[in-house]
């Protein structure tokens, strides 16, 4: 049994066999029609139906245009808030919107850079963004590994492109863009864009584009080239090959010119029209990023940065495809030991859990006995104060009993000598009670 | 083996948000070009197609596979001789074939299994087949495996199965119903009634009523199957299609003149078979359903759902431990 650590290619275009050999494969000819013709066009409404992801992401310091650039590239206001310069560290934000174009439907999302270098200290602003790029990778490699896997339908988050804006000072590379972009190359398609290229003079820009080229590759940073091997494409990408950097321009307002509104800045000295070529290089931005190259980016970023980072991290958790005697590794060997030791942490956390469920049921219990007693305590004290009370109320009673008795004898007593002295004077009394008849 | 010590990655300061917001649209970006440039990659990369045949000798495999690919596709017509000896267990035999047309290349894999259902004792003669569609899976889950892994990896899974019913006009014969009771598990099944001329058209209609009948009593699920219908519309298009199948067809590598114009057909003392007319068999809807229309969607059958299925049974019983997928483990590592 050999060993299993899987995963996968989601797309519904790789996998198409290898081209490089036609082993034992005839070439055969078609006496009439037979439709594979239609191969193409089956694939493409299986992908117009599921719709398509694409993610961009963009670096630059705050305020060089970001926001405004991809709300001209796409027409419309994203409504990003503007963010101020004095953010303690490096974030990114992310957000997704869904667009739709005749019967193309896209999810695209924009992650922008904030507070890109307005710190002080700049060496780990680079570090979030290398994390954020990572975490996406990871987060594909996590759900290609799983058993259960559901990546026909995953919500690809992978970053397809990374604009980075370079600031218009018309001299060179700042150092925080040669460290940000160094560490940023082999794991996302970089295209170099100058932001606010107005600021820049036409015969300025060249210089400027010639010097930052030269320092890009003297540096050794690989940035995204447009792809030549098509012949349909390779003449034209060719040519912008040769105009990177972009100078862009963005503009969301809107500028009457010769009785057309066109997107444009204005400047008392004249208007910076947005989708001039003699102006800016938006257009050729345009025409690269989403016209010609964009399922090339996405490829990319698939079989190239992607597959690089898997190798490594699969290598890191100690996978390999051979082992010290050039034999096939079981990597079921590896994940089993892995899946053993998960086990036996998870049986040891459930002890430890355990463990403190009991100590708390104990002291619970304590406390409740503690104020079982004190009831018991006052109760008993109650009890005794009563009994006194009624010991008391008993000899009252009795005092007042034989007081009673004593008031009855008395009074018999006084009846008594009442009785007797009416017997002693009797005839009196006989007389007056005959005169009274 | 080096010590395996899964560190957790850092988790990025900012999570992910989707916030599903329409965005309108001001003007024309060139989105929809993105179809444009899929299409012009697909042409240049090409596709790969794997097909399989199976049924008892005789049953008109090979020439149905050839008038579907209008060339001389089968093993018989590359260079074996029909008068070869049946052989004594199913044999699985593999050809390719590249086809070009309109531009576009594709690689064909057609698969035969001379000797299934031939012997007398034809006990468990699903098994070999079984066994070699499972091993193409095995071989495309070794390749994805790899940490090193090739850009594409080679393709040799099963996209169809053409099971072959006898006419016999009667209903299934206990051999085709228990193979693909097996088999509709692990691969797309299309099953077709061969030979089709010799019933006629009330027969045709009462056998595929039977057929299909037994098949649902029997929980076969064929190609296109009801669970995987994506959406109302697709619910309806399949619906229509498995109402009308098993396809009765008729196949033949000939050409005969009828009416001016030269058609693939059987000549018979009482006419002329033309098979690619629909009145007299089902060939035109089999080859459109299989090639025009639904090639894509069985090869993405293939890989979503049988190959997954494979790939997460292989998974699971390759652990010694209680069985416990890596994601309630993942789960448990965040809860406590």
């Amino acid at each position: 049994l050999r060993g299993l650590w899987i995963s996968s290619f989601v797309r519904n275009l790789e996998g198409f066999g290898g081209r490089q050999q036609n082993d034992g494969c005839r070439s055969l000819s078609l006496s009439g029609h037979v439709g594979v013709d239609s191969l193409p066009d089956q694939l493409v409404n299986k992908s117009i139906k599921q719709g398509f992801c694409f993610n961009i992401l963009c670096i630059g310091e705050t305020g060089i245009g970001k926001s405004t650039l991809i709300d001209s590239l796409f027409n419309t206001s994203f409504d990003d808030p503007v963010s101020t310069h004095f953010q303690p560290n490096v974030r990114l934000r992310a957000q997704t919107y869904e667009l739709q174009e005749s019967n193309v439907r896209l999810k695209l999302t924009i992650v922008s850079t904030v507070g890109f270098g307005d710190q002080i200290k700049k060496e780990e602003s680079y570090q979030p963004i290398v994390d954020y790029i990572d975490a996406q990778f990871e987060a594909y490699l996590q759900e290609e590994l799983k058993i259960k896997r559901s990546l026909h339908s995953y919500h690809d988050t992978r970053i397809h492109v990374c604009l980075y804006f370079i600031s218009p000072t018309g001299h060179s590379l700042k150092s925080l863009d040669l460290l940000t972009m160094k560490s940023l190359d082999s794991k996302v398609n970089i295209i170099p864009i100058i932001g606010k290229a107005d600021s820049v003079s036409k015969t300025e820009l060249q210089k400027f584009k010639v010097k930052l080229m030269s320092e890009l590759v003297s540096n050794g940073v690989q940035i995204y080239q447009f792809p030549t091997d098509d012949e349909t494409v390779s003449e034209i990408n060719a040519i912008m090959n040769g105009h990177l950097p972009f100078a862009v321009v963005g503009s969301t307002e809107e500028v009457k010119v010769e009785n057309k509104m066109v997107k444009a800045r204005q400047y008392p000295w004249g208007i910076v029209q947005v989708e001039d070529e003699n102006h800016c290089d938006f257009v050729k931005l345009r025409e690269m990023l989403i016209c010609t190259n964009m399922e090339d980016l996405r490829e990319q970023t698939h079989a190239r940065h992607y597959e690089l980072y898997r190798r490594c991290r699969l290598e890191e958790m100690g996978f390999r495809d051979t082992g010290p005697e050039n034999k096939p590794v079981s990597l079921q060997e590896a994940y089993e030991a892995k899946r053993h030791e998960f086990y036996i942490e998870m049986q040891r956390k459930e002890e430890e859990m355990r463990q403190v469920f009991v100590q708390r049921v104990k002291e619970k219990e304590a406390i409740l006995k503690e104020a079982e007693q004190e009831i018991q305590a006052k109760f008993e004290h109650l009890k005794r104060l009563h009994q006194e009370e009624r010991l008391k109320l008993e000899k009252n009673r009795r005092v007042l009993e034989d007081e009673m008795a004593m008031f009855i004898k008395k009074k018999a007593a006084a009846e008594l000598l009442q009785t007797q002295a009416l017997v002693s004077t009797p005839v009196n009394f006989k007389k007056d009670k005959d005169r009274k008849k | 083996m080096s010590e395996l010590v899964p560190e957790p990655r850092q988790k990025p300061a900012v999570p992910m948000k989707p916030m599903g917001i329409n965005a309108n649209l001001l003007g024309y970006i060139g989105i929809d070009t993105i179809i444009e440039q899929m299409r012009k990659k697909t042409m240049k990369t090409g596709f790969d197609f794997n097909i399989m045949v199976v049924g008892q000798s005789g049953l008109g495999k090979s020439t149905l596979v050839n008038t579907l690919f209008k060339s001389q596709v089968s093993r018989k017509s590359s260079g074996w001789n029909r008068e070869e000896k049946i052989p004594k267990t199913v044999e699985i035999k593999a050809i390719g074939h590249v086809i070009e047309e309109g531009g576009v290349k594709m690689k064909l894999t057609v698969i035969d299994t001379p000797g299934f259902g031939d012997q007398i004792n034809n006990e468990n003669c699903w098994e070999p087949i079984e066994k070699y569609i499972n091993e193409q899976y095995e071989k495309f889950l070794k390749e994805e495996v790899n940490i090193a892994r090739k850009k594409r990896i080679p393709d040799t899974r099963v996209h169809c199965c053409l099971y072959f019913i006898s006419p016999t006009g009667h209903s299934l014969r206990p051999l085709d119903l228990e193979f693909m009771k097996h088999l509709s598990k692990v691969v797309n099944i299309i099953p077709v009634i061969a030979k089709a001329d010799t019933m006629t058209l009330e027969e045709k209609t009462e056998f595929k009523q039977r057929v299909r009948k037994e098949l649902e009593v029997n929980g076969i699920e064929f190609y296109p199957q009801k669970e995987f219908d994506e959406d109302l519309e697709d619910k309806t298009e399949n619906d229509k299609i498995r109402e009308s199948m098993p396809f009765a067809v008729v196949g033949s590598d000939k050409e005969y003149q009828v009416n001016g114009k030269r058609v693939l057909g059987r000549k018979t003392p009482w006419g002329i078979i033309e098979v690619e007319n629909l009145t007299h068999c089902e060939f035109a809807l089999l080859r459109d359903f299989v090639i025009r229309t639904h090639l894509q969607d069985l090869k993405e059958v293939t890989h979503n759902i049988h190959y997954e299925t494979y790939r997460a049974k292989r998974l699971n019983d390759n652990g010694g431990l209680p069985p416990m997928t890596v994601e309630t483990e993942e789960n448990h590592e965040s809860n406590l």
